[in-house]
Order: structure tokens, then sequence, then C-alpha cells
């Protein structure tokens, strides 16, 4: 019994010092970003008791970081509506119907999974250069729409083709058309996969920051994350503002998954756990 | 469903929702992983392709002096992959199993545990560049304060202690990922087996040992090939922390970072030497994809059938 009783005790300890590790350095940052330079730098493990807005509103008045902001949200944006609609579609087709050479395209694409697009950079940076699509917007969204594509089919095929035949039929006795049937009976049908797609597509594409390096060169082109070194470069000893600027990279993201963490959990770790 | 079966509408509508995706494949990705392997057979000048090299390139990457530099991020790639494997995976299953025997509360603690995973890298290595500062990070005045003067050391600015101190940065940002991976796995065992071991008279330990951790090769075979993939293209981290010459001293480097000077030029290297660059991606295209796809093969022959 009393072993029994030890060892909850142990693991409850384990999370409890797990949730601890995790929570304590974003605490830190967050406290921070709340205190003046000058009064960190002379105490750095104060609390922010008389909370210092003004870093927030030094971060957001210099202009970089709204343009940053606004770039990271038309690329990811950009870019997931291009793979939600391009892997319904063809997730519809490889899950409905069967015809000659579709486990070849599919091969073909779950090939695309194994390879690291990282790799690819050189041929990529040659080639969009010769398409003028070098430092632009549309360019990125392309790399990544077509980076993110392989395993979004994948999934999208799979949500697909877990749903009953009959459905088809039913609709096309009833005089839809294919793309009535798609978009009017089915869609509906595979919202968890889609939802799924979304966050294993847009979140990997918000925070890199590794594509926007090598593609993007104007300053005013750049994303949050890669734009977030250029300003630790320029802001390095001023602390509050450095805080402050870390605290609104971060908050999107983090507010989005205190409102939906399962199905953060679920599309992050899509493809490495079944079912 | 007839095979080929497809009425003229549905021949239609398959190439049309098709043809666009698997295009964007083929343009942006396909074509370009292929021409990396064209590339690291010709010479180059910039970014400009000469004559043809054959393995010119491959010779000299191992050669002087890119020989040194190579091995030594070869090296921390292999460090990497072994101290996060051993690190990661156990402090993994141990959470994961934590949160398994939790009746009450598990949606709390897997919300905690798996927060950091949806930060970007920038963010989380700035974070903790911030938190380990000599002088006004909040490690090393909890060292001083409690009297551990000499373990107040420069984390990230020392050679000795830099790669170690990635290697906990990158534990700290992702053991929530192998843990859910795990818990599922754990989730996914018959509860037959367990009870009829309980009744068996088995204790929690010889359960785990005995018949739950061998029900876990699966979950195991995953996570072991994502690290190996992960280690082995490891760049974010040390690039936010270190840059791309791998600081202190070359301490952080890697294939990636190496790759990635060779291909644009850094400022201590200068230009750039895209044959060569070109013939370490594909090395480093090999190693993963050879130590992956074997890595896989084998554990998944060590897998226990249900």
């Amino acid at each position: 019994m009393i072993k029994l009783f030890a060892s909850k005790l142990f693991f409850r300890a384990i999370l409890i010092f797990n949730t601890i590790i995790v929570i304590l350095p974003l605490l830190f940052i967050v406290n921070s970003s709340l205190r003046e330079t000058n009064d960190f730098a002379r105490s750095p493990m104060k609390l922010a008791s008389n909370p210092y807005w003004q870093n927030f509103k030094n971060v957001w008045a210099g202009g970089t970081f709204p343009t940053y902001m606004k770039n990271s949200l038309v690329v990811t944006g950009g870019s997931l509506i291009l793979i939600l609609l391009l892997s319904l579609g063809a997730g519809f087709v490889l899950g409905r119907y069967k015809f000659k050479g579709h486990s070849l395209i599919l091969g073909f694409i779950l090939s695309g999974m194994l390879i690291p697009a990282k790799l690819a950079i050189l041929p990529l940076f040659i080639q969009l250069k010769w398409m003028h699509l070098l430092d632009s917007h549309i360019g990125l969204i392309l790399v990544y729409t077509s980076g993110a594509l392989p395993a979004a089919i994948f999934i999208m095929s799979g949500f697909f083709s877990a749903l009953p035949s009959d459905l088809d039929n039913a609709a096309r006795i009833d005089g839809a058309s294919e793309f009535q049937l798609l978009r009017v009976v089915l869609t509906p049908l595979v919202r968890p996969g889609l939802a799924i797609v979304a966050i294993y597509s847009a979140i990997p594409i918000w925070n890199d920051f590794f594509l926007p390096l090598v593609f993007l060169q104007s300053p005013e082109k750049k994303t949050i994350m890669q734009g977030l070194t250029a300003f630790f470069g320029e802001y390095s000893s001023q602390w509050g503002i450095i805080f402050a600027g870390l605290m609104i990279a971060a908050l999107p993201l983090i507010t989005l998954y205190l409102i939906i963490s399962e199905q953060f959990i679920k599309g992050l770790t899509a493809g490495a756990v079944k079912g | 469903m007839a095979k080929s079966g497809l009425k003229r509408d549905q021949q239609r509508f398959t190439y049309l929702l098709l043809l666009p995706a698997i295009l964007t494949i083929i343009i942006f990705t396909s074509l370009p992983a292929l021409t990396t392997l064209s590339y690291s057979f010709f010479h180059w000048t910039g970014f400009q392709r000469g004559s043809f090299a054959g393995i010119e390139n491959f010779r000299r990457l191992f050669a002087f002096p890119f020989r040194d530099s190579l091995f030594m991020a070869m090296r921390h790639n292999t460090l990497v992959f072994i101290g996060i494997l051993i690190i990661q995976t156990s402090l993994g299953i141990l959470i994961a199993y934590a949160l398994y025997r939790l009746k009450r509360g598990q949606r709390f603690f897997r919300t905690v545990i798996f927060l950091p995973v949806i930060f970007s890298l920038v963010i989380v290595g700035y974070m903790w560049q911030a938190m380990l500062d000599p002088f006004y990070g909040p490690i090393n005045y909890l060292l001083h304060k409690v009297g551990w003067d000499s373990l107040a050391l420069t984390w990230l600015g020392s050679t000795a202690t830099a790669l170690p101190t990635l290697v906990f940065i990158n534990l700290w940002r992702w053991v929530g990922f192998p843990a859910i991976i795990f818990l599922a796995g754990l989730n996914a065992i018959n509860s037959e087996y367990l009870e009829a071991a309980k009744i068996d008279g088995a204790s929690e330990g010889q359960i785990f040992r005995k018949i739950m951790f061998p029900l876990l090769a699966p979950s195991m075979t995953i996570v072991t090939v994502l690290t190996f993939i992960g280690a082995f293209e490891w760049f974010d981290l040390p690039y936010v922390l270190g840059g791309s010459s791998g600081s202190p001293a070359g301490a952080t480097d890697t294939l990636a970072l190496m790759f990635y000077r060779l291909s644009f030029g850094s400022v201590d290297s200068g230009a750039n030497e895209i044959g060569i660059g070109a013939a370490l991606g594909v090395l480093i295209f090999t190693i993963v994809g050879i130590g992956a796809g074997f890595g896989s093969k084998y554990l998944r022959s060590r897998e226990v059938q249900m």
C-alpha cells in the first residue's frame, strides 16, 4: 500500500516537475518583457510589480514588426489555402476513384514525403531566380505548398476512402455532378481531416525561418521568425525590447494552442501516431 | 466501382484535381531534389555552372580543407543523435507512462508538456540564450545564489558545454513529442493482457518491463527514425544560437550548417562552393535515407506482433 502510494507520488512529481521546467522560462520572458531595460539589468530576477508596457509599444512602433507579422500571415495563409484546396481535390480523387495508375501516383506522392526541402535548396534557389520568384512571397508560398502537399494528400485520401461508397451512388442517382458530390456531400464529412492538414502544415510554415532566410532578401518582405534574427542584432542589449519582441512573436500561436490544444496535438503528431 | 471504369466527367475531374497538385510537387520538390544530384557532378563558379567534374566535388569534400570540418560536423551530428535518442526517448517514455497512469488531470499535463513543441526554434533559441546568459540569466543567478559558483558556466560560450547545452534546449522543445507518441502507444495496448498479468500476480514493474515495453516497439521505431532524421538534418537551433559557423569555434557545427556555408558562402569562409555543397547535400541525403530506411526495417523486424 505504501509502495503503491509512493509510486503514485513519484509519477505525479515527474509531471509537476516537467510542468515547472516548461512554465518557468516562459514566466521569465513574460515578466522581463514588462520591465524597463535598465531596471532589468540592475536585478534580472525581480518581479515586474509596475508593468512597463512601453516595451511593447516600442517594438510595435518601430514599424518592422507589424510588417513581419503581416508577411508571415500572408505567406502562411496563402500556403494554407493552396494546400487545403489541392489536397482536398487530390485526396478526393485518390480516395474515391479507382483507375489505372492510381497506385503509381500515390507512390510518387509518398516519395515526395521523403525528400527534405533543405537539401533541394540550391537548385530551388536558382530555379526561383530563373522564374523571377526569388525574394517574393509567391515563390515562398509555392515551395511551402509543394513541401506540405504529399503528407496533406496522404492524410486527405485516407479520410476520403474511409467514407462509405453508398454516399456517392446516392448523390449520383439524385443527379449530383462530381463537383457537387465533392463540395456538398463529401467535403463537410472530411472536415476533421482538413483541420489536421491545416495544423500539420500551417504551424511549421509560421515557425520556419530557413526558407525565408535563403529566399527573401528585402527587409520589407521578411517573415516574423526571420525578422526576429535581424531584430535581435539591432537591439542586442536592450533587454526590455527583446523580451517584448519574443512575446509578440510567440503570442499568436500560444493563444491558438490554448483554445484548441487537442487539435494541435493531433495535427502535429499526424503521421507519427496511427488513428 | 470497376477498375479504370471512370465515366467521362469523372475522368476530366481526375485530371483537373490531380494535375495542379502533382505539377506543384514535381516543379518545387522532385526536380530540385534530382537536380541537386546533377549539381554535384559539375564545376561551379559562384552560381555559374562550369564543365563536367565527375566525382571531383566528392573527392574535394573528403580532402583538405573540407575534410576536417566534415568529420567534426559528422561527429557532432552522431553525438547529438545518440544524446537525443537516449535522453529524450527515456524521458518521453517516463512522461508518457506517468500520463498514462493519471486518471484525472491528464489533459492539463498533456497540454503543458506539448506546449514547447508549437514554438518556433528561433523563439526557443533566443529564450534560452536569455535564460543562460552569464550575467543576466536566471540559471546562473540561481547557481550563484545557492553557492554553486563553479557550476555557473558560460553555457553557450565555451566549446566544452555549447553542444550539450544545445541538446538540452532541444530536449526542452521536443520531449513532449515522443511523450505523446508513446502515450498513444500505451493506450493502444489491449487491456486484457494487463488484466491477465495482474491476476497472475505480476507487479507494476514487471507488467511494464515484460508486457508494455515490448509492445511499445512500434512507437519506438517511429521515434528512433524521426530522431535520426532530425539529428542528421539539425540546422535551426545551432544556426540561431551559434550562427552559420557553429560558434564557439565550430563546437556546434553540423552537416547542415556546413552545407549552408558551402552553398551560400559565409562571413568567414567567403565565396560559396556550390559543387561541393551539392556533394555534401547528396551525402546527407544518403546518410538519412540509408539510416532511416535500414533502421526502420531492422527495428520493425524486432517489433512484437500482437
